[in-house]
């Protein structure tokens, strides 16, 4: 096999091969890291005279929390609730229905090559673009409200969801779908039978953990004006009221959590 | 009932996996394919029902040319091909009934395949195959729950209720123990004799083949060396086949009743 004797290698000491070869090389990376992270962390402004004001500010938020005021706004919490609830089931439905045919043809080994080339660009265009710009951009167009924060999260969505289905489709066992192939199935029931079986506990999976990011995202939304409890929340920082603002974010915190267990659940029963 | 005439495949890396292979195959004979890894065994069989589509060369089976078929007519032959894997290939998620007629696809529409609602007859034949495995029991388990003898004997199902002309088996004991092995082989020669099925069993064990089959076929890097009856698979032709080696414990006669007699 190589010139390599055994008589020269015993006594030898083994150490596991270095990932990059090159000594000069390895020690560049190491110290050029190193100097880049002390450069940046020193580039770093800070006012000190303003974080010392700011603390207090932030302390008052944090003392808030022990006397939430769920009361006051009661209706406007509550309205603003429904509507981000509202907002997160109906876009998580709705992209998840988009996303499935997008999915699939996202992936390079059951989609033709332009129909790939359309369904990633797709998919890359909604992840390039972060929820509060698309927001922006559809209350520009359909005003302040839920409308603007339903469309928003659904191509957020739609990105997420596509992205993840997709890998996971490239990395299905290709012999199961080939044997549905080999009995003469159809497209169709090929995708029915051969593919989505393989993939669909992934996907319910998914799609619960969207459920949450589409309810905390729709928290964030409202600050743009696109609806939802995030208005209520907004409103409550313009006008100082510390207490309402921590209730909100109280009720945000436990429905994500309650969410979370839900979807724990409901994942563990179609593994 | 099946000829193969000059099938040629060269994979895009340019591996030549098939040269020019002939081979004529009459009704209900059942032959072993065997060679070593890479000689083109699975390429071949493969190559048959068009999931490797063939570079060159000519498919005929029942007088039908495979090999000039549109995306429809191909599906079409699809079913008159069942077929038979290593792994044993069951959707793992799916229950063994949806598994087993799965081998119906290519006779049911979309929508019945969709909601699951297959022909009464096609679920009676379902129960029948199933209880000829000596599965019934475990209809309604899901794949992945199952042995792997077990998953092996849905396989067979699946492929028989195709109603096929021709089984395509690619390695069926490869994954499975010794016993198992040979209780799976007799399973697959018993029902080709009970249906007149021709089959094409790749297989690595050659002494199992032996013990199966009316006739061998020798491959190496994608050329036939061998056809003939399992008798003559001498030493030398092992040799030429495979390669250098000690074959005299494969070639000796097995007796076959040693280890296990009924089939399942």
């Amino acid at each position: 096999m190589s010139d390599v004797t055994l008589d020269m290698r015993l006594g030898t000491k083994w150490r596991k091969p270095h990932f990059v070869k090159n000594p000069a090389l390895r020690w560049g990376l190491i110290i050029g890291a190193l100097v880049y992270l002390v450069l940046a962390v020193s580039s770093i402004e800070v006012n000190w005279a303003r974080v010392s004001e700011g603390l207090i500010r932030g302390w008052n938020f944090i003392i808030a929390f022990a006397s939430p005021d769920f009361t006051s706004r009661g209706t406007d919490i509550q309205e603003g609730l429904i509507e981000s609830v509202i907002m997160t089931i109906t876009s998580t439905i709705v992209g998840i229905a988009i996303s499935i045919p997008i999915g699939l043809g996202a992936a390079r080994n059951i989609a033709p090559l332009p129909i790939y080339m359309i369904c990633r660009g797709i998919v890359a265009l909604s992840r390039a673009l972060n929820e509060i710009i698309v927001a922006i951009l559809m209350v520009a167009i359909f005003g302040f409200g839920p409308l603007a924060g339903f469309i928003t999260l659904s191509f957020a969505t739609i990105g997420f969801l596509a992205k993840l289905m997709a890998e996971d489709i490239e990395d299905m066992d290709r012999v199961q779908a080939e044997a549905i192939r080999s009995t003469g199935s159809s497209w169709l029931q090929w995708i029915d039978y051969g593919v989505l079986p393989q993939v669909l506990p992934r996907l319910v999976g998914l799609s619960m953990y969207r459920l949450d990011i589409n309810f905390r995202e729709s928290a964030v939304l409202g600050l743009v004006g696109a609806g939802g409890i995030g208005a209520t929340l907004n409103t409550a920082f313009d006008r100082y009221e510390f207490d309402t603002a921590a209730a909100i974010l109280l009720i945000i915190i436990v429905t994500v959590m309650c969410l979370e267990y839900l979807s724990g659940i409901i994942r563990r029963k179609v593994q | 009932m099946l000829q193969i005439e000059k099938l040629t495949k060269r994979y895009p890396t340019g591996d030549l996996a098939l040269n020019a292979v002939d081979l004529e195959i009459p009704k209900g004979q059942v032959i072993a394919l065997i060679g070593p890894s890479g000689a083109g065994k699975s390429t071949l069989i493969r190559c048959l029902n068009r999931l490797v589509e063939p570079t060159s060369g000519k498919v005929t089976l029942k007088g039908q040319d495979i090999t000039a078929l549109g995306a429809r007519g191909l599906r079409a032959a699809r079913r008159k091909m069942g077929m038979i894997f290593q792994e044993y290939a069951l959707v793992e998620r799916l229950t063994v009934m949806e598994n087993v007629l799965s081998g119906r696809l290519g006779y049911v529409g979309f929508w019945r395949s969709l909601f699951r609602k297959y022909p009464q007859s096609d679920v009676d034949e379902a129960f029948r195959l199933l209880d000829r495995v000596g599965l019934l029991a475990m209809a309604d388990k899901r794949a992945d729950e199952l042995s792997g003898g077990q998953r092996q004997r849905v396989g067979i199902a699946r492929a028989l209720i195709q109603n096929p002309d021709l089984l395509l088996v690619d390695e069926p004991t490869a994954s499975l123990d010794p016993k198992t092995s040979r209780q799976i082989m007799r399973l697959i020669c018993e029902l080709c004799e009970e249906r007149e099925l021709a089959a094409i069993i790749n297989i690595h064990d050659v002494a199992l083949a032996k013990m199966f089959v009316q006739r061998v076929i020798g491959l190496k890097l994608g050329e036939l060396q061998f056809d003939g009856k399992p008798d003559e698979l001498t030493a030398d032709v092992l040799t030429t086949i495979y390669g250098e080696e000690d074959w005299e414990a494969t070639i000796e006669k097995v007796d076959d009743e040693d280890l296990d007699e009924a089939v399942v």
